[in-house]
């Protein structure tokens, strides 16, 4: 137990770069995934062909290899960032294409109707998404979205490993330095995880429960 | 295409829309073009020495050779070995967490409950690092046991929800014909709750191997630690950037293979998924009414949002 007191205020700055890792990338990745899910279903072809790509490629690349990309070859392209950054970067272009999967597919679950019968009292695109099918996809859309945020949570972690001090950076360097601790700080690093991780997941339910009934 | 969006375009906005197209394609077009003209440049490292441009022949010529490829070949074939026992292992680990999830008994759903949402809720890298370091398995069952019960938890609940949306009269029925409680949920609902549940089960196997890329990191010797850590060693650090993009290229092909059958067997399967969703998926008239609607392309299962 001592050597985990030992390093708590590691651990507790670690936790707040998780954090920070989080809001910022989710946010990023919030901006982006609108756009890229507004493309999609935009009128103009390019623009749709445009983010099926970007949504193909990045959701087919392993994390991993996006962190490592961002780690050493942004570097090497006069890309003069610290670590911090590059992984947010990162996170950020992976996170990304599944906000937009999952904002699309809360558009496709309002019904038809509701646009046809906007259209019908003679909304455009802009009006019938603003104001008829945007309201009520982004209800539906909050649960999915919190799960992505959980993922990206858990994500983290591999940044640690392109050296990012956060929780599991910390974590490893805390278990090398004590091996006869492991178990401990290891038990801890995922007690850190899971108090940013549960909350979310109980918010995601409770959420979910209220939309099912207002549907 | 039609939407139900958007009008079909008259004269006007068609021309403004192939403008828009034109205009967006240039600018992609262009920012390629930019980028690939940059990494061809050479450039001038911090000593002075001119390291040669990125398609520069002399990045690429090992790859004419064929040991290359037989050590990419090998390690493809270790992230396929980690990808085909963490599988297996997940979905037997996910049956049996969905059983554990709906047991009619409290004293094994509550802690079974506990279990799954830790393993949920805490890293995969944490879990073969903890794995590795704890029970000094090496690293290819770190990384293999780690992905399966991460991955096993999530195939669980997705086959304890598939449990849950069947329609009660099954088990009643099965009930009623004289089975056993155990056997109507093998029998009679489990593999309903399977079949419905298996274009999510695949997806998340896709998830499952993109995330033996993490294996990486606790020193498995796959395509990525092959390619950018042995081969750039071996032939010498300035083919480092073209064994990263032919590993990037390796893995793309691999991931869109399996979610390009995970979709297949989607739609395969694709309409029985509808009656889980309850009335409000209901849409009234014939069927062809449905076919007016939102541009639907194939990634359209709603499958993949939990995974990542």
């Amino acid at each position: 137990m001592d050597a985990i007191i030992e390093w708590l205020p590691e651990f507790g700055r670690a936790f707040l770069v998780t954090l920070s890792l989080l809001v910022f990338a989710g946010l990023g990745a919030l901006v982006i995934g609108i756009i890229i899910a507004a493309m999609r279903i935009s009128p103009v072809a390019s623009l749709r062909v445009f983010a099926t790509g970007y949504t193909e490629l990045f959701r087919n690349i392993p994390l991993t290899l996006i962190l490592f990309f961002c780690a050493f070859v942004l570097p090497y392209l006069d890309v003069d960032l610290d670590y911090y950054t590059l992984a947010l970067i990162g996170l950020t272009a992976y996170t990304s294409p599944f906000v937009a999967e999952a904002i699309r597919s809360g558009i496709n679950g309002v019904p038809v109707g509701q646009a046809e019968a906007a259209r019908s009292i003679g909304l455009g695109f802009g009006q019938v998404l603003s104001l008829i099918v945007m309201p009520q996809a982004i209800r539906m859309v909050i649960p999915p979205l919190i799960n992505v945020f959980i993922a990206l949570t858990k994500n983290t972690s591999v940044a640690g490993a392109f050296f990012v001090v956060e929780i599991f950076n910390v974590a490893r360097t805390a278990a090398n330095a004590r091996g006869d601790e492991v178990v401990p700080i290891l038990l801890f690093a995922a007690l850190l995880y899971l108090v940013i991780t549960v909350p979310l997941g109980f918010i995601a339910g409770r959420i979910e429960k209220k939309v099912a009934v207002l549907r | 295409m039609t939407s139900v969006l958007y009008d079909a375009p008259g004269p006007r906005a068609k021309r403004r829309s192939v403008l828009i197209s034109i205009i967006g394609a240039v600018l992609i077009v262009g920012g390629l073009i930019s980028l690939i003209w940059t990494l061809g440049q050479p450039r001038v490292s911090a000593n002075g020495s001119i390291q040669p441009g990125m398609w520069d022949p002399s990045r690429w010529d090992i790859f004419l050779d064929v040991q290359v490829w037989r050590f990419l070949g090998q390690g493809v074939l270790a992230t396929l070995q980690m990808f085909a026992v963490a599988a297996v292992l997940a979905i037997i680990i996910g049956i049996l967490f969905s059983f554990g999830r709906a047991a009619a008994r409290q004293w094994i759903r509550t802690p079974v409950t506990v279990i799954l949402e830790f393993f949920r809720g805490m890293p995969v890298l944490l879990m073969m690092l903890f794995i590795l370091l704890v029970f000094a398995t090496g690293a290819f069952w770190a990384g293999v046991w780690a992905l399966a019960v991460y991955n096993g938890a999530i195939i669980g609940e997705a086959l304890r929800a598939g449990i849950q949306s069947l329609p009660k009269g099954q088990r009643e029925a099965g009930l009623s014909i004289g089975l056993t409680p155990l056997a109507t949920r093998f029998r009679i609902e489990f593999p309903q709750a399977f079949r419905q549940m298996l274009p999510i089960i695949l997806a998340q196997l896709v998830v499952l191997l993109k995330d033996t890329a993490l294996a990486y990191i606790v020193g498995y010797p796959e395509l990525l630690r092959n390619a950018t850590t042995f081969l750039a060693n071996f032939y010498g650090n300035r083919y480092f950037f073209s064994l990263f993009f032919v590993a990037l290229g390796i893995y793309l092909v691999m991931n869109l293979t399996l979610s390009w059958i995970a979709r297949f067997v989607a739609r395969r399967t694709g309409p029985k998924l509808g009656k889980t969703t309850g009335p409000a998926s209901h849409v009234p008239g014939i069927d062809g009414t449905r076919a007016i609607t939102l541009p639907r392309t194939d990634a359209d299962t709603g499958l993949d949002q939990t995974g990542l």
